[in-house]
């Protein structure tokens, strides 16, 4: 053997020393060596001594499972009963099942919260003054910036999966039938995957090496807990998002499709997103139909997907759908069996720190609890000032998007959705395009290239004024929600500034 | 104030007891909309119902859209107070329901004149309309059409109907007679005849079938009780490409005629008379209301 230290650079060539001869030979089948070396751990427990989790780290949870998830809870008790005080909980989403954690935030367990959204008696409570520490809002593209930059910095990361092998390839469907817990897409998990210090993926459904294709790939998972329950299935996702039937719903639906054709983004080869609510998801059954009539494709779909974008992408008319979240079964059944359904992490999908999906958007759908007369939006909290909401991919999308279009009814009950000023800004008024209700559109003053074309094409086009004029009305103005100086809630923009707070109702 | 010639493609059926139906009955496009407050409200309901739909009419604006009340029967001691209510409030046309004879109309007719009095309103301001729901009211149809000059159209209440024949609802075979008696009734008193409902909402195969056969025979239009059925309605009515350049070519001609200080038009040799230019007129104003691209209006 030659002196390694004669060859010539050696400090140049990072060095390991001498070749000693490799380990013993291997004689065991594939099999026998996957049931003994393996990352399985006996118990939740287990895994969360061996993470080396400590006071005071960030745990974090993605929210695939929506309103069935039992992961969160399932752990957070479990750190309770272990004694762990002042974490930081950092989840993708909350949803109203996650009222378990006011105790735990009573007990100290709980110190500080990040997520995109709030639902439910939590959501009720923070806004009462629950939390000392004011619960950070991120939108989705915000989160896998903070995540990346190690602004938001993840200790351990339990991440609940329908399917994952011993090494913790895991993924978002059993594996082998169509009847286990599927949550589609686990692209909100891939950030908290990649950059946690370490990874616990929690499944119910262990299957052989390779679970592939995988969304979470075996090199970014520590430990795999198995367990019998990691959420309801019923509460996760149901078979089909169904159109709605809602007449008001449609007609803005109807609107918004025109909106889009006549400010020339349907062409061959678009590219789209449709946002949550039952308008925004509507528009894309009159977006078909145009499609077909005119003869032409979309190039791709983007984001939350429904069993309806699936449904064109097999009938010929999405030749790509980049999935983030699947909203319903058959979208996660597309998922499993389209090769060109694919699946994306949260980071491809809307970080501005990189070229983001919603970057190449040409136009998006959104929904809003309330726009003011700046265009600013509202999907956070509610008209009592309490948080209902998330943010979601709103700002991103917005941003992204080529034309943003807000779909929203002008009232809700005895409520105006157009006002002067929303009670928290979530997108500003400078991302958002066209608002479209049932009573009429207002064009953004930043777009008169777009007003000019929907005036042209014969649609109702208001000002945004004359549409609150409209709302008001109608039903009136109500009296200003009442706030204490406490602040509650930052949220941050999609660049992780502070783009508003949400301060403490004032109920006295 | 009333029109007495005007599109009547859709009218909507809207319960009077439902406020959010009320605010937003005329954001989908029906020309008609319907406030009811017979069949569709609940006895212990009627007084609110006819409240709400007094304030609606006085409060809201419903753009070009007709307004028009469904009133109990006078018979019943609500329809007195539902015609004091709605009368009042300006509503344009008054439907009667379970019209059996002409005397019905000139009763009701009566009662509108005199609130109109006392109501400081002109008289006359306040439209009719006749709904026909039984045997007796269908061989009368001619009679009660030319009851009262307030009337602006006849229509066919098909449910009672069926059943005071000791039929019920099916391919339509049954109510061919109605529908011939009413529409030829409606014709000759130069009025509008109005098709009744079709009450399964999510069949639209058999609204459309149902509404091509109506619009055959020559109805008007038809009441619908989802706005749903709105457009696919329309559809059935939207002329026809090659009708639409005859009827433009007609206007042409007489366009050019009247330019020419000539009292007679003619199209390819052939003398236009009244009733073609008045068929193609219908046409392109039909064509005009179903190309709108959003139902979307100006307060």
């Amino acid at each position: 053997m030659t002196d390694i230290s004669k060859i010539p650079h050696i400090d140049e060539i990072f060095n390991h020393g001498e070749y000693h001869g490799s380990e013993e030979k291997k004689r065991a089948t594939f099999v026998e060596r996957s049931a003994s070396q393996n990352k399985i751990v006996p118990s939740l427990e287990d895994a969360i001594i061996k993470s080396g989790l400590k006071d005071g780290m960030t745990i974090s949870f993605h929210h695939h499972f929506r309103n069935g998830d039992h992961v969160v809870n399932m752990v957070v008790d479990k750190l309770a009963e272990m004694g762990f005080k002042n974490l930081t909980l950092a989840a993708s989403s909350l949803a109203s099942i996650h009222s378990h954690l006011i105790e735990h935030i009573k007990n100290g367990v709980i110190t500080h919260i990040e997520t995109s959204g709030m639902r439910g008696e939590l959501a009720e409570q923070v806004s009462r003054g629950l939390i000392d520490c004011p619960v950070v809002f991120r939108s989705h593209g915000g989160r896998a910036s903070a995540i990346l930059t190690g602004e938001l910095h993840i200790d351990v990361a339990f991440l609940g999966a329908p399917s994952c092998d011993p090494y913790g390839n895991a993924n978002g469907y059993s594996r082998d039938d169509d009847n286990g817990i599927a949550c589609g897409s686990l692209g909100y998990a891939r950030p908290d995957a990649t950059f946690a210090d370490t990874v616990i993926v929690i499944t119910n459904h262990l299957v052989s090496y390779p679970n592939a294709p995988w969304a979470i790939q075996e090199y970014e998972v520590d430990y795999v807990v198995l367990t019998d329950d990691i959420g309801d299935p019923k509460g996760i996702m149901s078979g089909a998002t169904r159109y709605t039937k809602d007449p008001k719903e449609l007609l803005i639906a109807k609107t918004a499709a025109n909106v889009i054709e006549a400010a020339g983004y349907l062409y061959d080869g678009f590219s789209m997103q449709m946002g949550s609510g039952g308008a925004s998801l509507a528009t894309a059954r009159f977006l078909r139909k145009k499609m077909i009539d005119q003869g032409i494709h979309c190039r791709f779909a983007l984001g939350g997907i429904t069993g309806q974008i699936a449904a064109m992408h097999e009938e010929g008319l999405i030749d790509r759908i980049l999935d983030v979240q699947s909203f319903d079964l058959d979208a996660a059944l597309s998922l499993k069996n389209n090769h060109f359904h694919h699946q994306i992490g949260a980071i491809y999908y809307a970080s501005h720190l990189s070229a983001a999906a919603v970057d190449q958007l040409d136009f998006v759908v959104l929904s809003a609890l309330e726009i003011d007369t700046d265009f600013n939006i509202n999907v956070l909290t509610g008209s009592d000032g309490v948080i209902r909401g998330a943010i979601g991919g709103h700002p991103d999308t917005a941003e992204g998007a080529s034309l943003s279009v807000v779909v929203a009814p002008l009232t809700r009950g005895r409520i105006p959705t157009i006002v002067k000023h929303v009670n928290t800004i979530v997108t500003p008024g400078s991302v958002v395009d066209v608002v479209v209700t049932d009573r009429g559109i207002a064009v953004n003053p930043n777009r008169p290239d777009v007003k000019e074309k929907l005036v042209k094409a014969g649609l109702p086009v208001f000002t945004i004024e004359q549409l609150r004029e409209r709302a008001e009305h109608l039903v009136g103005v109500p009296d200003p929600i009442k706030y204490k100086d406490r602040i509650v809630g930052v949220v941050m923009y999609r660049d992780n500034t502070i783009i508003d707070v949400i301060r403490q109702i004032d109920e006295d | 104030m009333y029109v007495k010639d005007r599109l009547r493609r859709s009218m909507m059926f809207v319960p009077g007891n439902n406020p959010g139906m009320i605010r937003d009955a005329h954001i989908y496009g029906a020309d008609s909309i319907m406030f009811d407050l017979e069949d569709s409200v609940a006895y212990s309901e009627k007084d609110s119902a006819r409240f709400l739909v007094y304030n609606a009419l006085k409060t809201l604006h419903f753009g070009t859209k007709e307004t028009v009340v469904r009133i109990n029967d006078l018979g019943s001691g609500l329809g007195i107070k539902d015609l004091e209510a709605v009368v009042r409030a300006g509503v344009q046309v008054v439907r009667l329901p379970k019209t059996d004879s002409a005397q019905d109309v000139i009763d009701c007719e009566r009662e509108i004149e005199r609130i109109e009095r006392e109501a400081g309103i002109p008289v006359g301001s306040t439209g009719m309309m006749a709904a026909i729901e039984s045997a007796n009211g269908v061989l009368n149809a001619a009679e009660i059409a030319k009851a009262s000059k307030r009337l602006i159209g006849v229509a066919l209440g098909a449910e009672d109907y069926v059943t005071d024949l000791k039929t019920t609802r099916s391919d339509g075979i049954e109510l061919l007679f109605a529908r011939s008696m009413i529409l030829n009734a409606a014709r000759a008193a130069g009025i509008a005849a109005l098709d009744t409902v079709y009450s399964d909402v999510n069949n639209e195969e058999g609204f459309v079938a149902e509404a091509t056969l109506i619009k055959k025979l020559g109805f008007d239009g038809k009441s619908v009780i989802n706005p749903r059925q709105i457009e696919p309605l329309h559809k059935v009515f939207m002329p026809a490409e090659k009708d639409l350049a005859k009827a433009r070519a007609i206007m042409e001609a007489i366009a050019e005629a009247n330019a020419r200080g000539s009292g007679v038009a003619s199209l390819k040799g052939k003398m236009i008379d009244k009733p073609v230019v008045t068929r193609a007129k219908r046409l392109l104003d039909l064509y005009e209301a179903g190309s709108k691209i959003s139902e979307v209006e100006d307060d």
